[in-house]
């Protein structure tokens, strides 16, 4: 049998009466059967509570959808006296301050986990990865806390300087002494997302077989060649997953971002103006929403938010689709 | 002479069981021993302490968890709790919505809310400021700290150069509301242009997360003025301005200032009123009660009697505690309308309290 | 040497530096956050602290005990759920993929990773406060556990996805059912990414304070008891962080000491306790 390639049908037919996996019939025998049907449950329960979510949600804020439509999405006004609600300027809000924070956020995680993984020795990557856990797991409050009192005066320092010398420049045409704003909220977010994605991303290089970048090595190709051309294209898809969990947390967010964004309602110019994001907006006002139109309006800005994050999701799987498409071949 | 003995029986009994009953007068009496509240922010440390010495003089636990006054009331209504507690008075269309019927608004004590600055230079309580001037720097009128209006009433206070950089909450709360009350009786353009509510849509500029966002917000911006409640500005120690009440009397905040505040003679017997701009000459101008709800219709006889009892120790002998928490306590006739507001307390249509 | 691979090494040098770079950001972050909450905390902690009850304002003194102890239940029953929900969605998304199905199942995870806390916990109050009539810690934990399963499926699945197919199929090459394969050959392999995700969703669940205003809705006194309000320790940071006094903000940072120490125990443990299965 030289020659002939060794593959699932080759192996079956040299091995008859094992049953092929991967095709069609899947499970063989009772164990199986029974595993099938419970992760089969469990997966259909992940469904069945995002849908209930949805449920609750839309179910929440039918009252509000009745009463403004669509307008809701395009308006400016939030004026809880008046009872006009409308959420533009804390969309734009949210997605400006998690885009930052990403912009921020990918680049040094992502290196962050590289330099651990492969250029630090293996005695000291637990002294240095076990503290990055340790910051994904401390309370958004106390975030929230040591950003007003310890970052924000840095960050006011920065924005006079900023506007003193490149004021003329729109980002930079704004309130900087306030501290408080879309930079300080867009920073603390970026320190908040960075621990999971470097601990996710960390894991995700460690699995790179090390036969592959070995094999680069012995060829003749530095270290750095050997990450960027086989460890990153291999676990392109794994870094993509610990984005979007980064990417939820920022958009989730609400405590931390709520101390230090300012929370205006107007629409922001510059990166120094305060502004709302939905998140945030919704977990301040929530317990002291006196009417039920309040109530619903808010529900209805979660279900907007819940929206958008199935857009970005939507758009980082096509991203991922396109990506893949292309040259994966030489790995999987 | 039978019934002699029996009247003197009778009286000697009434007289023993009446002592009796005093000693325990505030104490659940059908066996309840825990309850559940929730609410308002502004009182809880009060209420903290409250029913830590209420758990030591009648064994009851009373937890109460403060989640802001919508969320108590939405709590009541749900009925979720035997009790809530708010800032604000509820809206008709809440009370509509309240599962269990009429609502009892017992008012517990009064607070005063601070108009705290960050000015170089301007000590606590020397800077004045009329209801005008205070209105048009919140609605962004007067944008910097020299102008002529705000010297007009502060001769020999050297004011800077400076931006005022306005400083809100951005959350909900009872603060805002009766801060935003005040505003809308001194200046209609106030209640015209914003109105009052627990949130408003503010002309400007910063919002907090909540008191201790205001205050940090202000303590770091120069040129910031914003309001808080007293405890806040104290432990902070934030300088603060002295208002003019309605009677043009420039008072700081104060305790005295508070039970001035609520010394009115009109008051409501439902409680149902906010003491804002009182026309007491000695009140401080933002003040507030905050109050207890309770359903006054109740379905369970020892619960009833429970949350009576409660309330009653808190309107008498609970009071003490306020004072050295920063609270105003009740007095006078504030205190006697508030206690009748608790004898009306019903179950299955008798009353719980004689 | 020629010029390119001068310029080679100088590119290697220049990512070396970048990257060191970027850790150091990260490190830079750790130690001044975590320095801080040291700093700040770690002096008010002695053993009363941890022991004894909470005291009400004006007094000093008292703990943080029930707290501590409300946590650990209503964290441990959420784990209990969203593990096996978690892990066991991610092995059907990748052991026995079918196309469409897998694919919504991981979508929506992802999609749920970005529902803030408050909504979830308003969600657990739809379905589990209302119809029951009371708070709970038992709803506290359908809370938590909503935020949890997201980050264990998402992290599980691409855990999973990344054990070579070829230890698969040796295993059932041998005979051994597909089942046995999942449990005894491709989860061990994957564990430690597997831990790292359950690690990062339990870090997650145990600082997150909003689910719990409407759910286990906290607990001034001692409560065990999972159909009853319970106090749970980032509830307790919350009420003290906003509150005037400067000792209740001493207990919030001492508070927040003690639950990265509960962390970083929980990391520490899980990892030694299955050091064995492992592949390193």
């Amino acid at each position: 049998m030289a020659g002939d390639e060794v593959t699932l049908e080759t192996l079956h037919r040299a091995l008859p009466g094992v049953k092929p996996v991967g095709a069609r019939r899947q499970v063989v025998n009772l164990g199986d059967w029974l595993f099938y049907i419970v992760a089969k449950s469990l997966a259909l329960l992940v469904i069945v509570l995002a849908l209930l979510l949805v449920a609750d949600l839309c179910r929440g804020a039918s009252e509000a959808i009745r009463q403004f439509g669509l307008k809701f999405l395009v308006g400016t006004t939030w004026d809880p006296v008046t009872h006009q609600f409308s959420t533009l300027p804390t969309v734009i809000g949210t997605l400006v301050k998690g885009f930052i924070a990403l912009l921020l956020a990918v680049p040094v995680s992502i290196g962050s986990a590289i330099f651990l993984t492969c250029y630090t020795p293996r005695w000291l990557r637990p002294v240095i990865s076990y503290p990055i856990e340790l910051l994904a797991g401390i309370p958004s409050i106390i975030f929230g806390m040591w950003a007003l009192f310890a970052m924000v005066p840095v960050i006011r320092v920065i924005q006079i300087w900023l506007k003193a010398h490149f004021g003329w420049f729109f980002l930079f045409d704004g309130p900087a002494v306030y501290g408080v704003g879309v930079l300080s909220g867009s920073i603390i977010l970026f320190i908040m997302i960075t621990p999971i994605i470097t601990a996710i991303s960390k894991e995700i290089l460690l699995t790179v077989p090390r036969a592959q970048i070995e094999g680069m090595l012995a060829l003749g190709s530095t270290q750095w060649e050997a990450i960027w051309k086989v460890a990153l294209p291999f676990s392109r898809i794994g870094l993509f997953g610990a984005v979007i969990l980064g990417l939820g947390r920022a958009v989730g967010e609400t405590m931390a971002v709520t101390m230090v964004g300012g929370n205006s309602f107007a629409m922001i110019h510059s990166l120094f103006d305060p502004v709302h994001s939905m998140a945030s907006q919704i977990a301040s006002e929530f317990s002291e929403a006196t009417y039920s139109l309040y109530v619903s309006s808010l529900i209805y800005a979660g279900l907007v938010l819940f929206g958008i994050t199935i857009l970005i999701s939507l758009m980082a799987q096509f991203l991922i689709w396109r990506i893949s498409k292309g040259k994966l071949a030489l790995l999987d | 002479m039978m019934k002699l003995t029996s009247v003197t029986a009778a009286l000697l009994f009434t007289a023993l069981s009446a002592a009796a009953g005093q000693a325990l007068a505030d104490c659940p009496t059908k066996g309840v021993k825990e309850l559940t509240g929730a609410g308002a922010t502004f009182p809880y440390p009060l209420y903290s302490k409250m029913f830590s010495e209420y758990d030591k003089a009648c064994g009851v636990k009373v937890n109460y968890q403060s989640i802001g006054s919508g969320g108590g009331i939405r709590q009541l209504s749900e009925m979720t709790v035997d009790f809530g507690a708010s800032d604000g008075i509820m809206e008709d269309k809440q009370k509509a919505d309240a599962k269990g019927g009429a609502v009892l608004h017992i008012p517990t004590v009064a607070g005063a809310t601070a108009v705290v600055i960050n000015l170089p230079g301007v000590k606590s309580g020397q800077l004045k400021l009329t209801p005008d001037v205070l209105a048009d720097i919140y609605l962004k009128k007067i944008t910097n700290w020299n102008d002529k209006r705000i010297a007009a009433v502060n001769a020999g206070v050297k004011l800077p150069d400076l931006t005022i950089a306005v400083v809100h909450r951005s959350d909900g709360s009872g603060t805002t509301f009766i801060f935003t009350n005040y505003l809308s009786k001194i200046s209609t353009e106030w209640k015209d242009k914003v109105g009052s509510s627990t949130s408003v849509n503010w002309p400007g500029d910063v919002g907090g997360k909540g008191n201790e966002g205001v205050a940090n917000s202000v303590k770091q911006i120069p040129g910031a003025i914003g309001y808080v409640e007293v405890a806040y500005a104290k432990q902070n120690k934030i300088p603060w301005v002295q208002l003019q009440n309605k009677a043009k009397k420039f008072l700081e905040p104060s305790l005295e200032g508070a039970e001035a505040a609520a010394e009115i003679p009109t008051l409501p017997d439902n409680m149902e009123v906010v003491i804002t701009d009182s026309a007491n000459p000695n009140a401080y101008p933002i003040t507030g009660f905050t109050w207890l709800l309770i359903y006054e219709n109740q379905a369970d006889a020892a619960k009833a009697d429970a949350v009576a009892q409660l309330a009653s120790w808190i309107i008498t002998d609970g009071q003490k505690f306020a004072a050295p928490l920063d609270y105003a306590p009740l007095k006078g006739v504030a205190q006697k309308k508030a206690m009748a507001l608790v004898k009306k307390i019903k179950v299955n249509g008798a009353l719980v309290m004689k | 040497m020629n010029r390119h691979f001068r310029f080679r090494k100088f590119v290697e040098w220049a990512n070396w530096v970048g990257m060191l770079c970027c850790i150091s950001v990260s490190v830079f972050f750790l130690v001044a956050i975590l320095g801080y909450v040291l700093v700040h905390g770690a002096s008010y902690i002695d053993w009363e602290f941890l022991t004894a009850m909470p005291v009400p304002a004006g007094e000093t003194g008292g703990g943080i005990a029930n707290a501590l102890v409300g946590s650990f239940l209503v964290v441990m029953v959420a784990s209990l759920m969203a593990l096996p929900i978690g892990i066991g969605a991610a092995i059907f998304i990748n052991e026995f993929p079918s196309h469409g199905f897998g694919r919504t199942v991981r979508f929506l995870a992802e999609v749920l990773t970005g529902v803030p806390s408050i909504v979830v916990g308003l969600f657990a109050y739809a379905l589990v406060v209302v119809p029951s009539g009371g708070f709970s810690a038992f709803s506290g934990s359908v809370a938590y556990a909503f935020i949890m399963v997201p980050i264990i499926l998402i992290t599980a699945h691409e855990a999973l996805r990344l054990v070579p197919d070829s230890l698969r199929e040796a295993s059932l090459a041998l005979g051994i059912p597909k089942w046995r394969t999942i449990m005894g050959v491709v989860l061990p392999v994957s564990s430690r990414a597997l831990i790292t995700g359950a690690v990062l969703a339990i870090s997650r669940a145990l600082g997150e304070a909003a689910p719990m205003l409407f759910t286990a809705f906290g607990n001034s006194f001692w409560n065990v008891n999972l159909t009853k309000p319970i106090a749970t320790v980032p509830l307790l940071i919350y009420t003290y962080a906003t509150g005037p006094y400067d000792d209740w903000h001493q207990k919030a940072w001492a508070a927040s000491f003690v639950l990265l120490v509960v962390v970083l125990l929980t990391s520490v443990l899980t990892r030694a306790f299955l050091r064995g299965n492992s592949n390193e």
